[in-house]
This record gives C-alpha cells, sequence and structure tokens, in this order.
C-alpha cells in the first residue's frame, strides 16, 4: 500500500506540477493532420519547410526580423549551396571597415544573418503605428503550445462582435490575449505566394507551412536530438537490465 | 587518521607504494568496499547515489556551459541561443544541464521525504541531516542564480522579485537589496555576480556533501525498519552488493531522464524565458521553477499587515510576513531532530505518525500546485489552510506524537525481521 502510494507521488510530481504551471489561456486550433514534427518520431516536413520559409520572406519578413538565423542555416532545411548563395545574394548588408576605413555595401554571404526589416525598435514602432513586431526566431518556443497558438493566431482574425470597443489601429482576434492585436492580418487572402511545388497557398496552408517553418527554426537540432534520444535511451535500458540481473544473481545467494 | 592505519595489501606494487604515502585506496576500501551497510534498503535508497550522480552531472555540464557563456546582459540571450544553434552538441549540454537541474531536485526530494518517512534524522544522524539540510539551501540559491543566466523574460522577473524579498527586512531592507543588485535595478551587475556565484556554490556543495558522506560513514546508514544493525548477519559490505543496487536505480533515473532531455526538454521550463529580458515589459504571471512551487506559495500565503491595535503602525508588513513564513518553513527541518523526539525511527512503527506523514507529503505537493496559481481567490484559502497544516506538523503533531502515539513492537533485529517477512 505504501509503495502505491510513494509511486502515485512520484507520478503526480514528475506529471502535474509543470502541467498545473503552465496552464492554456484560450482555446487553440491544430490543423487537420496535426503537426509532423509532434510526437517521439515526428520529423520535419522539409516541402513544408521551404514553402513556410517563403511565406516569411514574402510576407512575414516585411516587419519581422529573424535575429538568429542565418542564410547557411537554410541548407538543412534542403537548399544546396549555391540556392543558400542565390537566397543570401538578394539581400545587401553593410560590411567594413575596409582598408581605407570606410563602409560599404556588400551583397549578403550565407555566413549573414537575415537581413532585418528595421534598423532599431524605434524604427520598427515608428513604422507600425507604435506596436513591435517582435522577432520570430524564438517565437515558437516562447508562446504556450507554440505551434498550435501561433497557427490559431494566424487563422483567427475573424469580425469582432458587436459589443466589443475596437481601439483604433486594432485588429480583432480570437486567439490574441485580450483580442485586440496590432498585426492586421497577414495572411489576408489566398495566394499572397506562389508555391513551386504546385501546393494551393490557402490561406490555412500558409498559416500551417510558415508556423511549421518557425518550429524548426526556434528547434533546428530537433530531429538530432530525437534520434540521439532513442540511441541513449536503448543503451540506458541495456545498461539498466544488465545491472539487474547482476543485482539479482549478487542478491539471490544472500537471501 | 595519522600514520597509523595499517597497510592493505593491494596485490600491485604501484597502488602498494601509493598507499603507503597516502592510504587513499586503503579509505576507498574501507568506506565504500566493506562499508557494512543494512541489508534491507528498499529503493528509496538509492537517491542519494542517484542525487551525487545528478551533481557531478551538473558540474560536468555546467563546466562546459561556463567556456561558452558570457555574463552581459547585452549579450547573454544571443549567447545561450548560439550555444543552442551554432556550438556542436551544445544544445545537448544545454538541455543537459537545464534538466538536470529539476532532475536533482526531484532526487533530492525524494531523498529527503525517504528521511522523513523512516526518522533519518533521529539521533545520532542530527548533523549528517542538517548538513543535508544545508545542502538544500545551497541548491536553492544556485538553481536560482543559474535560472537567472539565460536573461530571458522569467530569468530577469524571478530575479526582480526574489531579491525584493529582502527589502521586507526592516530598516536596512533596501539597503541590503541595493547592496545584492549592485545597482538600483536587477541589472549587468547583477547578472555577472550570479555568474560568479553560480559557479562557486556548487563547489561550495561538494564539500558539504563531503561532510554529509563523511558524518553518514560515523553513524552508518539507517534502514526500512529504523533499527541500528546489531551483527553481521544484519549487513553486507557496501561492494558489490550496494554498487551494483545503485548502478541500477541510477539507470533507471538517467533514463527517466533522458526522456526529458531528448524529448520534452522544455517542459519543466516556461516558454516566457525564451523572450529576451525586458525590464518595461512584465510577464502576466511570474513563476518560479517548479521546486520553489511550494515555498513560493508559502511565501504568498501571509496576506495581512499586522498592526498595532488602533494604530496604523505596521509590525509585521504581509511582505516581511511571507518572508519569515518562507524561511520559517526550511528552519523547521534544521530544528526538525528536536521536534521529534521518539525512539522509533521509522514510521512502520508508528501508525500515526504514519499517516501525518502521508498527510504532510499532500500538503507540500498541494503547496506546489498552488505556487503555480495566481494568488487570488480559493487558491489563498487553500495555500493559507496548507501552511498552517505545514507548520502544525512540525509545531503541533510531532511534539504531541512524541507524548500520545503508542509505537508498534520493534522487530528484534533486521535479519530476524527478513526471516520473519520470508515465512
Amino acid at each position: 500500500m505504501n509503495r502505491f502510494f510513494a509511486a502515485l507521488t512520484l507520478a503526480t510530481i514528475l506529471l502535474a506540477f509543470p502541467a498545473g504551471a503552465n496552464e492554456a489561456e484560450s482555446q487553440l486550433r491544430t490543423p487537420q493532420g496535426g503537426w509532423p514534427q509532434s510526437g517521439i518520431f515526428g520529423t520535419y516536413d522539409r516541402g513544408a519547410l521551404q514553402r513556410g520559409f517563403l511565406v516569411y520572406k514574402q510576407v512575414c519578413a516585411a516587419c519581422h526580423s529573424m535575429n538568429l538565423l542565418s542564410f547557411r542555416n537554410l541548407a538543412s532545411i534542403g537548399y544546396n549551396e549555391d540556392e543558400v548563395k542565390a537566397i543570401a545574394s538578394e539581400y545587401t548588408v553593410t560590411d567594413g571597415p575596409n582598408d581605407e576605413g570606410a563602409m560599404f555595401e556588400r551583397p549578403a554571404m550565407p555566413s549573414d544573418r537575415f537581413h532585418a526589416p528595421f534598423p532599431n525598435e524605434k524604427a520598427a514602432r515608428a513604422a507600425n503605428n507604435g506596436a513591435y513586431p517582435p522577432d520570430l526566431s524564438l517565437i515558437v518556443k516562447a508562446r504556450l503550445n507554440g505551434e498550435d497558438y501561433l497557427y490559431s493566431i494566424l487563422t483567427g482574425y475573424t469580425a469582432a462582435p458587436e459589443d466589443m470597443k475596437m481601439m483604433p489601429g486594432m485588429n480583432y482576434n480570437d486567439t490574441y490575449p485580450g483580442h485586440q492585436i496590432a498585426m492586421p492580418s497577414p495572411l489576408s487572402g489566398d495566394d499572397l505566394v506562389s508555391y513551386s511545388d504546385g501546393t494551393k497557398a490557402t490561406k490555412e496552408q500558409m498559416a500551417k507551412d510558415v508556423t511549421q517553418f518557425l518550429a524548426w527554426a526556434a528547434e533546428p537540432h530537433m530531429e538530432d536530438r530525437k534520434r540521439m534520444g532513442a540511441r541513449a535511451i536503448i543503451f540506458l535500458l541495456v545498461m539498466a537490465g544488465i545491472f539487474y540481473a547482476a543485482k539479482r544473481s549478487l542478491w539471490r545467494d544472500l537471501h | 587518521m595519522a600514520g597509523n592505519t595499517t597497510p592493505t595489501d593491494f596485490g600491485n606494487p604501484v597502488i602498494n607504494w601509493i598507499d603507503k604515502r597516502l592510504p587513499v585506496f586503503t579509505m576507498m576500501q574501507k568506506e565504500y568496499g566493506v562499508f557494512p551497510t543494512p541489508r534491507n534498503f528498499n529503493y528509496l535508497w538509492n537517491f542519494g547515489a542517484i542525487a551525487m550522480v545528478m551533481l557531478m552531472v551538473m558540474i560536468a555540464s555546467g563546466l562546459v556551459l561556463a567556456m561558452h557563456y558570457t555574463a552581459d546582459t547585452k549579450l547573454s540571450f544571443n549567447v545561450v541561443e548560439r550555444i543552442m544553434r551554432d556550438v556542436d552538441y551544445g544544445w545537448l549540454v544545454r538541455y543537459i544541464h537545464m534538466n538536470g537541474a529539476s532532475m536533482f531536485f526531484i532526487a533530492v526530494y525524494v531523498h529527503i521525504f525517504r528521511g522523513l518517512y523512516y526518522g533519518s534524522y533521529k539521533q545520532p544522524r542530527e548533523l549528517l541531516w542538517i548538513l543535508g539540510v544545508l545542502i538544500l539551501l545551497l541548491m536553492m540559491a544556485t538553481a536560482f542564480m543559474g535560472y537567472v543566466l539565460p536573461w530571458g523574460q522569467m530569468s530577469f522577473w524571478g530575479a526582480t522579485v526574489i531579491t525584493n524579498l529582502f527589502s521586507a527586512i526592516p530598516l536596512i531592507g533596501d539597503t541590503i537589496v541595493t547592496w545584492l543588485w549592485g545597482g538600483f535595478s536587477v541589472d549587468n551587475p547583477t547578472l555577472t555576480r550570479f555568474f560568479a556565484l553560480h559557479f562557486l556554490l556548487p563547489f561550495v556543495i561538494l564539500g558539504v556533501v563531503f561532510l554529509h558522506i563523511a558524518a553518514l560513514h560515523v553513524s552508518g546508514s539507517n534502514n526500512p525498519l529504523g533499527i541500528e544493525p546489531k551483527s553481521d548477519k544484519d549487513t553486507v559490505p557496501f561492494s558489490p552488493y550496494y554498487t551494483v543496487k545503485d548502478l541500477f536505480g541510477v539507470c533507471v533515473f538517467l533514463i527517466i531522464y533522458a526522456a526529458f532531455v531528448f524529448y520534452a526538454p522544455n517542459y519543466m521550463g516556461h516558454p516566457d524565458n525564451y523572450t529576451p529580458a525586458n525590464p518595461m515589459v512584465t510577464p502576466p504571471h511570474i513563476v518560479p521553477e517548479w521546486y520553489f512551487l511550494p515555498f513560493y506559495a508559502i511565501l504568498r500565503s501571509f496576506t495581512i499587515d499586522i498592526v498595532i491595535p488602533f494604530t496604523d503602525i505596521i509590525i509585521i508588513s504581509s511582505k516581511l510576513g511571507g518572508v519569515l513564513l518562507m524561511f520559517g518553513s526550511i528552519a523547521m527541518m534544521f530544528i526538525l531532530p528536536w521536534l521529534d523526539t521518539s525512539p522509533v525511527r521509522s514510521a512502520r512503527f508508528r501508525p500515526l505518525y504514519q499517516k501525518f506523514f502521508w498527510l504532510h507529503l499532500a500538503v507540500c505537493i498541494t503547496l506546489g500546485f498552488m505556487g503555480a496559481k495566481p494568488p487570488e481567490g480559493i487558491y489563498t484559502v487553500i495555500s493559507q489552510i496548507c501552511t498552517f497544516l505545514y507548520f502544525a506538523h512540525y509545531l503541533i503533531v510531532l511534539p504531541l506524537l512524541n507524548k500520545y502515539e503508542k509505537p508498534l513492537p520493534l522487530p528484534p533485529s533486521i535479519h530476524e525481521a527478513i526471516l520473519a517477512q520470508k515465512k
């Protein structure tokens, strides 16, 4: 009986504490079919990541930076070296000082960081009605149930209820805490981007793709992590088995 | 110790040569080889070894992290992300360290409650127990300061809330807080000193752990029956019997640890800490790491100012009251050996104490849940009831049990108890 209590208590401590600490605040939506990257064996869908990158590049990047990513990181979502170079060279960066002590402009290289839309926070606020578009590098890890939350925000723009007084310049969103969000619906209609793989760029599809891209951006080593985890746990299970057998045979003679 | 150890023959001339001059091998042989250990440990006795392994894991992973870390409010957040993204296996080391803190606390909490259940704090192990409580305090300080280092939102606001507790000290409180911060708010000087202390304290813990084990090897281990071993029949040599059993226990624990590191590395963390610290934006709920939640609930349960009647003069502000209660909750553990003077150690033979033990555990867990909730409405009431029950356990229940509890008869010896159980 006491052993049962002890096991029960341990299980409660392990499971319930953090769950209690992180309570969901609003109803979130998961896209049909769920997220390919979730679960023990989940991996990123390279096609979705590339489509999501396109959405970020052509829609989100107008206001949101991704300061923690470099163009070279795109190699791990399936672009080859030349493609990464080509993507980087679309941007110009300021480098220097050169031997004459002057700063100069040059095309971006794979080792450069993603191009930020605004030089600083003040410029970003000035251009966005006083609101500051957050950096998206870690956004999926910085929100509870990050993927569902982001997808729900992106697909959560509806008409405000009649009795709701909206502040000027704010938009109604059914997921955002307080329901008033400064960001206008970024994926306002279908076909904002044209996918090269023939996928139809519906609002939901774009939201799903860009969310997966941002999930990868927040946790680029997730696949390595899960692969190594399987090996580590199998190794530990074998070791535990060996030690248990050793313990059994050793203690058998004793009792 | 001085020179009178009989040299042991280890069969290897090099080892013999060293041992004659510095008897470390003789010591290891005595303390971990043939060390007589009660033969009736259950698996709860694994958690001492597990905690030791966790301390080693934390020091090793922390050392690697420190090589790549920079303590600077402008750099720290991105430097940690650089470890996560660009340092070879940096993500692994960082997740090992991050989840290791939680696993270390799990191991230590099980270790503590095991001690409570089987009366391991009683004569002659009072100092051993007190050293253990000291380790817990040092761990709490270390974990708190370590959580500040990534300089995320919870790092900053957690540091602000906790350091502000010291401002509750009458008269000199504000001065102390300024001194702790090295400025007028949590800022760069706070971060750099927290990093220095976070690096130092684990080695202080290691020192106290050494004393904890030294004291253990004087009194010997307690055991589930709570009676002292009387003859050789009651004990087994520590090695190989308990080295192998501990290795098995450590492996099982590491499996759970690995499951978190590899498959749910952020489960025990808080999403807000992936947002860089911003002194201008307060998160809606400032919540400490889960292992502090019971203490956090006790802290917040004191909600009224105590005033001199018919005046406005506050004797104990709600803040000071909460701080006193929180430190008092740990002080209870320091004086526990003198609160519970029942000569019977193990709860197996104390029918009433056993029930109150489970109640006490339930109270601590409930406090943990309440610590995660906003301090309002029913949550505050539950916290207050549980805080009362927490202190009542030590200050009312235990002294009363000393007087009125009738313990069950103790078995004559460990091996006879084992034989009786087998029949």
